[in-house]
């Protein structure tokens, strides 16, 4: 039995106050770090433990960590991603609205390992309240002295600062936060140089989703052995799934990394709306390559999504009734990331306008056969082709959708489908 | 009339340049801060905020028209973003977007004659466990249906 740890002692509004965080456990973690460790000694903890990061591409936290250079005369930024703005995706919302103080407490020991002395939590611009109650915890934080100068009397100096966004998905891409954030429009940087070594205002920086963040102070306080031991040896720990689409019960649901994504879907989710059947899946927000009715028996972990061509991703599973139209919803999605894309690179730019293009025309009746291939050759011509990821996230629904259900395509060309 | 921040908000202004090591980077909390005092970004306006970050008006007209949350035209007095994105879309989204339309007869962009309502479709919220979902001004209504939206449309005065 997996017994709960991120969610475990949300109980809204009350679990939002630092007094009730601290009476769950909350920010001994913090004291330990400062107190027992240093910095060195929390990054090979949070190595130990095997964490990889929530945000999407699953990246080793204590290896990234280890990145940013022991010395250098510049000061080190930890950044805090709680851009949520992966489609299908909405579980660092609940962490932040229901548990500020453990994202905070993450981000302090976070910023203390990489030697950051300035933590900014770059929040979508959307989520006004959740960035209201952030400010008021770290209000309460510093009241506490948790933060600001001279944290327990360590000699290390830790400002944390809430920082809105304001409406666009490529500002969850690290880089994009980066220029963001230096207050240009979100245009993702070419790498090399690496956040780690050369992030924002040009100095050493490490970019770590909510959910990652909010894991570490339970590293601390339980150990890298346990957590390794949740759920699968190469990618372990607690994990938030976010299920929504045509389930009777969408929402966040907490297990160990590695649930069964049948068991997502018909016991935390209470099967499929209306009782109807299922038809497909995207399981790590919209980015990631769709699966069919009969591939749901995988685990949701990274190596095992991986395995069968999808992805973890976020962990935003979206469901879709068997009377979904998957034109429909691939002109859907790629609508998405053509108002998305940020214009920086032309096949990005380019392409996703043009697949949208082909896709209504389609969708009214006027598609051809060499147009469902045509689809093909522009998501190639997207992928691996660009400054960020967001080019492959633009493709691989594309390829997968055509590839999976190529015969609702061709039925539109054909005219079995009747066009409204 | 040149727009000026008042006190207060000229004391909020200060908080934030504080916070970073320079003031370009209070772009975005800055554009905030004179959406909210202002109701939204006149070329006058950002011009200010030029003035306010040392910055020429082209810099802050290149961050202000990337993202979608700043204003450059008024909207109406209830802001309403309405998701289409997938989630939402599979919950009805399209017909709560229809609904609007025939209710203000308005289109995505446009504000109703007596300037009360202003409807954009808008992508994913990061709310889609609670789809269909839409924002009126700062707050979110979520599961909504066509009659839970109306209830909280029609009570707005
Ligand atoms: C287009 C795009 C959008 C992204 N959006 C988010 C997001 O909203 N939140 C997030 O944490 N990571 C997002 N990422 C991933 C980040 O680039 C980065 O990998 C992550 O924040 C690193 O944190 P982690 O190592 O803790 O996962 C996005 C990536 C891309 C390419
Ligand atoms: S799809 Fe509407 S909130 Fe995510």
């Amino acid at each position: 039995m997996y017994e709960k740890v991120l969610t475990k002692d949300i109980n809204m509004p009350e679990s939002r106050k630092l007094a009730y965080y601290e009476k769950v456990g909350g920010y001994r973690s913090w004291k330990k770090a400062l107190k027992e460790m240093d910095p060195d000694a929390v990054i090979e903890l949070v190595k130990a433990s095997k964490l990889r990061g929530r945000g999407g591409a699953g990246f080793p936290t204590g290896v990234k960590w280890g990145f940013v250079p022991k010395s250098t005369d510049k000061p080190h930024y930890m950044l805090v991603n709680a851009d949520e703005s992966e489609p299908g995706t909405f579980k660092d919302r609940l962490l932040m609205a229901g548990m500020p103080h453990s994202t905070i407490e993450g981000a302090a020991i976070g910023s203390y390992a990489i030697r950051a002395n300035t933590c900014y939590i770059y929040i979508r611009g959307e989520f006004v309240r959740e960035a209201r109650i952030l400010e008021e915890a770290i209000a309460e934080a510093y009241a506490k002295g948790y933060l600001g100068k001279n944290i327990f009397g360590s000699g290390y100096d830790l400002d944390m600062y809430v920082h809105r966004g304001a409406g666009a998905y490529i500002c969850g891409e690290e880089t994009g936060l980066i220029e963001s954030l230096e207050g240009k429009r979100g245009w993702p940087r070419t790498k090399p140089p690496f956040p780690a070594i050369e992030g924002v205002f040009r100095c050493p920086t490490i970019v770590n989703n909510v959910e990652t963040l909010a894991c570490v102070p339970y590293i601390l306080e339980r150990g890298a052995e346990w957590f390794a031991g949740i759920g699968p040896e190469s990618g372990p720990g607690p994990k938030l799934y976010c299920l929504s689409g045509h389930v009777e019960k969408p929402g966040v649901y907490e297990d160990a990394m590695g649930l069964p994504l049948r068991k997502l879907i018909y016991e935390y989710g209470g099967g499929i709306l209306n009782g109807k059947k299922l038809k497909a899946v995207i399981p790590g927000g919209s980015s990631v390559p769709v699966l069919t009715a009969d591939e749901i028996d995988v685990d949701m972990d990274f190596d095992s999504l991986a395995k069968i061509g999808s992805m973890l991703g976020s962990a935003g599973c979206i469901v879709m009734d068997e009377d979904t139209d998957m034109v429909n919803t691939l002109l859907n999605i790629a609508h998405f990331y053509r108002h998305e894309s940020c214009g920086q690179c032309t096949p990005c730019r380019e392409g996703t306008t043009w697949a949208e293009k082909v896709l209504h025309k389609i969708k009214s009746g006027h598609g051809t056969m060499k147009d469902v291939d045509l689809l093909y050759e522009i998501s190639g011509n997207i992928g691996t082709r660009t400054i960020c990821p967001l080019g492959d996230a633009a493709a691989m629904p594309i390829e997968s959708f055509v590839r999976k259900f190529r015969h609702e395509f061709e039925a539109y060309v054909t005219k079995e489908v009747e066009v409204a | 009339m040149k727009p000026v921040f008042n006190e207060s908000a000229e004391k909020e202004f200060k908080d934030i340049i504080s916070r970073y090591p320079n003031k370009r980077a209070a772009m975005l909390p800055t554009l905030h801060l004179a959406q909210r005092e202002f109701g939204w970004l006149s070329r006058e306006v950002m011009g200010y905020v030029g003035e306010l970050l040392e910055l020429p008006f082209s810099d802050v007209y290149d961050a202000a028209s990337f993202y979608t949350m700043f204003k450059l035209k008024p909207t109406g007095k209830y802001h309403l973003q309405v998701c289409h994105t997938l989630s939402c879309a599979l919950r009805g989204a399209g017909e709560i977007c229809k609904h609007l339309h025939q209710k203000y007869g308005i289109e995505s962009g446009e504000t109703s004659a007596d300037g009360k309502f202003s409807v954009l479709k808008v992508e994913c919220l990061g709310a889609c466990g609670t789809a269909p979902v839409v924002q009126i001004n700062d707050d979110y209504h979520e599961d909504l249906t066509i009659d839970k939206l109306d209830a909280v449309l029609d009570k707005l005065d």
